[in-house]
């Protein structure tokens, strides 16, 4: 936006922007508004398009290998990366890339979970502490703080030792690792828009604490929070297959994408092609999450 | 460089001579164009100011002569000659050997201006090192004086000091001693007072004066307020929209304005010589009984137990205040006075350490709950800051109704058509009621925040500071609106403001603080031409525009001296 | 000063206590019968001993109310004690503290890399005229945080062991071993720094002393380290004192990948093992690393930024 570029802001205020479109229809200009966006940036574009594919892959693996993942031919072991395989084969025969497009399911739906329990276990924390304030605010960001100061992976690492092992279980543990920085977003943004004017100017006409926070603290503060909730979502899918790599996860020969890097290690020397083409696949998502998380961190709200 | 030093005496030439200078910034939106074609002259030993509204391209121009634009702005056209050089072609080499040694700039808000963690003696003495003044150790000496030369009391200890350790004033005398420290033959000095109580504004443009003429440095002042450079300048340059619209020989420039746009500053300059009508109080109002009455509010703040000091800050102390129904009554004081706390009070968001509220005689000091609510509907508030106080998500219509929505007044439809009728009388088209208010200008804004504010119909309305945000041509039509609409509905406002000629204009009552104190009450017109009180006095002479002509000589402003 | 001091070691203490009363929580508290599990784990059969587990039960307290336990475990904890392993019968304490250099080792490595790349990196980036340059070193710390750290040294052991023959892949020998691990768990710490930097870096050339400096005649160099890196350093040495414990953490993966002894792998082999008093002190020593840290960056802090002010009360705050 032009504004604070374009000098004289004397008093620290941004002149007026005349970024009214008219009346014209809101949904019709946003769809144009976002393909102009992404057409932009294409690092942005194939960023979507990766996300988009796997997650397809996830619920419709189908549409992308019709090989089995599970049961191989013995005959056509160690191949490498070709037409027919793309990724090559493994051990016992199994084409890779089948493998990592049906273990997409396992390691979303791992890191789904993940997320969720993060965002609304800390999200709730969080609100509550911001808006309540006085000694709530107290006892819950100490708690918080408490959980902050366990690393993460330690923290995953005690909760899979006491709920024991598979995809759920190392979901949930590597969800409560992030719930403390929720928390922490959520509280600061509440307070931040606890304490904006516009705020204090509802409560000055008159509205009652419930539709205070629900109309402007919410909708004004849920902003940084869902950033997290993406950023979250690409650390979660690095932590779930940390945990599945060290042997925590699901149990084989469930194909999930930890699980399938750790299995490659031990043929690192003659097949670097499975551990490098599955990895590549988290990285690919990871990325793609993450510069997402980064458009809808400003330069989606900065664009004129 | 001694060359040009002679140069520089020399006054049949300028010191600083801008031709036909362009500069835009390259924005996602396009490109702006910030300042178009502009023509300026600044010579030798002295004051040249530049006049405008916030966009006009002032800052701009000033920030383009040292080349000093932000990285997405460029200059596309013209000649900036100071000395022998044209500066737009010099090299980045060779343009640092100008910037601070033979042009210094004193910059628009001390408060962010100078390196937060480097101490103030270094930040000056970093000058003369760069420009080789001085040796690595007899710089630390040569800052101290500097700092001493520009007016900073305790030099010596100041310079040791950070520069969250002084105040706002003080900064702004380092940063002047930053500009000084070369000698330099042009000070540019980018709205150098407009984040500083008018009381400090006087005696740093008082001491920058006197400094720039014993040096005989020249100075391009920077200014929104027209007040402060037809008392400091020689010579005026209005601009708007990025061009010159008007340049001359202050004294010149304002008793003849040619450019409409001139014309138009001069009548909207809010001085103590102007007085719009205010709403006509009928006689026998004063015997009703008061709308509004605080007696000796007090409000303490704790503050952090901090070495030996004061355990608890008195923010108001033992105020005593009457509004009368349909009457407007201001408080005035700077920076830390008490007046928007004592606001605050008044309308319940903070509770008074002691004193009582009364409002239609009725005790609201500690009104909880139901009783709060409706104080609420009936005394609302306006804020300062117009992009601060509408949530950017509302629409406008979801703004102004608000209230309403509140106290369930009416169905949705009535309401909708309560905001369509008070868009109407604060002059908004009905239009604007699907808009947001990042699609609205600051007066706009300002106008909604009103309407809103007049939604419940209240008897009373705090204004805290209502047009301290808005450019001043935009201030006296909001100011007018108020007006207006107190006539129309009877409406009483609590007026705060640090702007005494903005109060002249509106207050029937006055009430002047200080610390926490009101220091003198009394009608505008006796307070203002007879203040009682030492501090009212010093208010009164700080204010700028002592040079601006008086409205009898302006044939454009209204309602002349009432 | 020295109030503030002994408040922030108080403070840390009482954050150690919770660590460890959430570890509790977690690890004794929450899986219902620790001791079958972990008779289950050390006897390393499914079928179990009820006799054994009785012994057991009584071994470790927990046929005594909860908040005994706690009382009794906490107690032992404050004396350094955390019980022995259930897999090996050695002491927890003398089990981390054999391990620990190995790790030591490693992750001050890694935390030196981290800095002196990542920071490098960010400096360069901002300071760069060159945009092709600047884009393509940007473009890095997005990329370093968004790839597992097993694959990173997974494929770092397939290029520079078995390709080109440079390190060896496994074990713990010297400074050759070294580099890999270390490398591996830096990329990631470094990333973040480098991010973190770079942010700061650029607010603080957008700040209005910038231009003061700027103005006076300051060369690009001067103003880019004198005027914005001393303030853009503040925040990432927060970051940095945040990162350590995600180091130590890390050595978890590092360790495995390498089959270098340590902490890590320890805790992995803890873990697998289901071993509850070995786990519990590897929590511990977590939070430990963590809040040390962080007091010493604390108490760094106002040294280094003249703005956060100590009151006699012992609260240090923005002034």
């Amino acid at each position: 936006m032009s504004q604070s570029l374009v000098d004289d802001t004397a008093l620290g205020l941004a002149r007026p922007v005349d970024t009214a479109p008219g009346p014209e229809p809101r949904s019709r200009g946003d769809v144009r508004r976002l393909l102009r966006f992404l057409a932009r940036r294409p690092g942005l574009l194939l960023s979507v398009v990766v996300l988009v594919l796997v997650v397809l892959a996830s619920f419709w693996p189908g549409l992308f290998t019709s090989q089995d993942p599970l049961k191989g031919v013995p005959a056509q072991n160690f191949r490498g990366p070709s037409a027919h395989h793309w990724f090559g084969t493994d051990e016992l025969g199994r084409d890779v890339f089948s493998r990592v497009v049906h273990g997409a399911q396992l390691s979303l739906k791992a890191t789904l979970i993940a997320v969720l329990v993060a965002f609304v276990v800390g999200g709730l924390l969080g609100v509550v502490a911001g808006f309540v304030g006085r000694w709530v605010d107290d006892v819950l960001m100490r708690f918080v703080d408490v959980l902050l100061s366990i690393p993460a992976l330690f923290m995953s690492l005690a909760l899979v030792t006491a709920l024991g092992y598979g995809t759920v279980k190392v979901a949930v543990a590597v969800g409560i690792a992030s719930v403390a920085s929720f928390a922490r977003v959520a509280r600061a943004e509440v307070l931040r828009v606890r304490q904006a004017v516009f705020v204090e100017a509802s409560r000055a006409s008159g509205a009652r604490w419930y539709s205070v926070l629900g109309r402007h603290v919410l909708p004004n503060a849920a902003g940084p929070v869902i950033v997290l909730a993406t950023l979250d979502f690409g650390s979660s899918i690095l932590a779930v297959s940390a945990l599945s790599f060290l042997g925590y996860g699901a149990p084989p020969p469930a194909p999930e994408w930890g699980t399938l890097i750790s299995d490659g290690r031990n043929y690192l020397a003659n097949a670097w092609w499975l551990t490098a083409l599955p990895g590549l696949a988290i990285a690919a998502t990871v990325l793609a999450t993450n510069r997402i998380a980064r458009a809808l961190d400003g330069e989606w709200s900065r664009q004129p | 460089m001694t060359d040009e030093r002679e140069d520089g005496e020399d006054v049949t030439t300028p010191l600083l001579e801008i031709r036909g200078l362009s500069v835009s910034y390259r924005t996602r939106g396009g490109t702006v164009e910030a300042v178009r074609g502009v023509d300026l002259d600044v010579w030798p030993g002295q004051v040249t100011a530049v006049v405008g509204e916030s966009g006009s391209g002032k800052s701009t121009t000033a920030h383009a002569i040292t080349r000093l634009l932000s990285a997405n702005g460029r200059i596309d056209a013209g000649t900036v000659r100071f000395g022998r050089h044209d500066l737009t072609t010099l090299s980045e080499a060779e343009l640092r050997t100008v910037r601070g040694a033979r042009i210094g700039l004193v910059p628009q808000d001390p408060t962010v201006s100078l390196n937060p963690v480097r101490r103030i003696g270094d930040q000056v003495a970093e000058v003369l090192r760069i420009h080789g003044l001085a040796t690595r150790r007899s710089a630390p000496a040569e800052a101290v004086e500097v700092l001493d030369r520009a007016g900073l009391p305790d030099a010596a200890v100041r310079a040791r000091q950070y520069p969250h350790e002084l105040s706002g004033g003080m900064r702004q005398r380092a940063l002047i001693a930053v500009a000084i420290a070369a000698r330099p033959e042009l000070i540019i000095a980018d709205e150098p007072t407009s984040a500083l109580d008018v009381t400090v504004q006087r005696v740093i443009l008082d001491h920058l004066q006197t400094l720039t003429q014993e040096l005989g440095t020249a100075v391009l002042l920077v200014t929104h307020d027209l007040g402060v450079a037809a008392d400091r300048a020689q010579r005026l340059v209005v601009m708007s929209r990025g061009k010159v619209v008007e340049a001359g020989p202050t004294g010149d420039v304002l008793a003849g304005p040619q450019d409409a746009y001139t014309r138009h500053l001069l009548a909207s300059a809010p001085s103590l010589t102007t007085a719009r009508p205010r709403t006509p109080v009928s006689a026998p109002e004063a015997e009703t009984a008061p709308l509004l009455e605080a007696r000796n509010l007090v409000k303490e703040y704790r503050l952090p137990r901090a070495g030996d000091g004061p355990r608890t800050l008195r923010a108001v102390d033992d105020v005593s205040l009457t509004l009368r129904r349909g009457r407007t009554l201001a408080l005035v004081g700077e920076s830390g006075s008490g007046k928007s706390t004592t606001a605050r009070l008044v309308l319940r968001l903070t509770d008074a350490t002691a004193g009582q509220i009364l409002l239609d005689g009725t005790d609201v000091t500690t009104a909880k709950g139901a009783q709060a609510r409706q104080l609420r509907r009936r005394a609302q508030l306006v804020y300062q800051n117009p992009y601060a106080s509408l949530d950017p998500r509302f629409s406008v219509a979801e703004v102004i109704t608000e209230p309403l929505r509140a106290f369930k007044v009416g169905d949705r439809a009535s309401r909708l058509s309560r905001a369509r009728e008070l868009l109407d009388r604060v002059a908004l088209p009905a239009a604007t009621l699907e808009r947001r208010p990042a699609e609205l200008s600051g007066g706009q804004r300002q106008r909604v925040a009103i309407a809103r504010a007049l939604a419940l119909s209240p008897d009373l309305v705090v204004c805290d500071e209502p047009v301290s945000a808005l450019d001043v041509s935009v201030q006296a039509q909001v100011l007018d609106l108020l007006a207006e609409l107190q006539a129309d509905t009877g409406v009483a406002y609590l007026f705060i403001s640090h702007d005494l000629a903005v109060v002249r204009q509106i207050a029937h009552q006055v009430a002047v603080m200080r610390t926490g104190r009101v220091v003198e009450t009394g009608p505008p017109e006796k307070l203002f031409t007879d203040p009682r009180h030492e501090y009212t006095r010093e208010l009164l002479s700080a204010i700028p525009g002592g040079r601006l002509p008086s409205p009898a000589q302006t044939a454009t402003s209204r309602g002349a001296a009432s | 000063m020295r109030r503030y001091v002994i408040k922030r070691l108080a403070q840390a203490v009482g954050v150690l206590w919770a660590a460890y009363t959430v570890s509790f929580l977690v690890l004794d508290y929450l899986p219902g019968d620790p001791v079958t599990a972990m008779a289950s784990a050390g006897m390393d059969s499914g079928q179990v001993d009820p006799q054994q587990i009785a012994a057991l039960r009584h071994e470790y307290g927990f046929d005594k109310p909860v908040l005994v336990q706690y009382a009794e475990y906490l107690g032992r904890a404050v004396r350094g004690d955390f019980g022995d392993s259930v897999s090996t019968g050695r002491a927890v304490t003398s089990t981390l503290a054999d391990a620990l250099p190995q790790t030591l080792q490693l992750t001050g490595t890694a935390l030196l890399l981290a800095v002196l790349l990542g920071g490098g990196l960010a400096v360069v980036a901002t300071y760069t005229t060159q945009r092709w340059l600047r884009q393509l070193l940007l473009s890095l710390p997005p990329l370093g945080v968004s790839v597992p750290t097993f694959w990173v040294g997974l494929l770092l052991v397939e290029l520079f062991s078995f390709r080109l023959h440079w390190f060896p892949a496994f074990g713990n020998d010297g400074l050759r071993g070294l580099v890999l691990p270390a490398l591996t768990l830096a990329v990631p710490t470094g990333a973040q720094v480098a991010q973190v930097l770079a942010k700061s870096l650029l607010t603080a050339l957008d700040q209005a002393y910038i231009e003061t400096a700027r103005a006076k005649g300051a060369d690009r160099w001067r103003v880019h380290l004198r005027h914005a890196l001393r303030n853009a350093s503040l925040p990432a040495l927060t970051v940095v004192g945040l990162l350590v414990g995600q180091l130590i953490a890390g050595s978890v993966v590092v360790e495995t990948v390498f089959s270098r002894d340590g902490l890590g792998r320890v805790t992995a082999a803890a873990v697998t093992a289901q071993d509850i008093p070995l786990v519990q002190g590897v929590v511990v020593f977590g939070a430990l690393i963590f809040v040390t840290t962080n007091l010493v960056v604390d108490l760094v802090y106002p040294l280094l930024d003249p703005r956060i002010v100590v009151a006699s009360n012992g609260r240090a705050a923005l002034a």
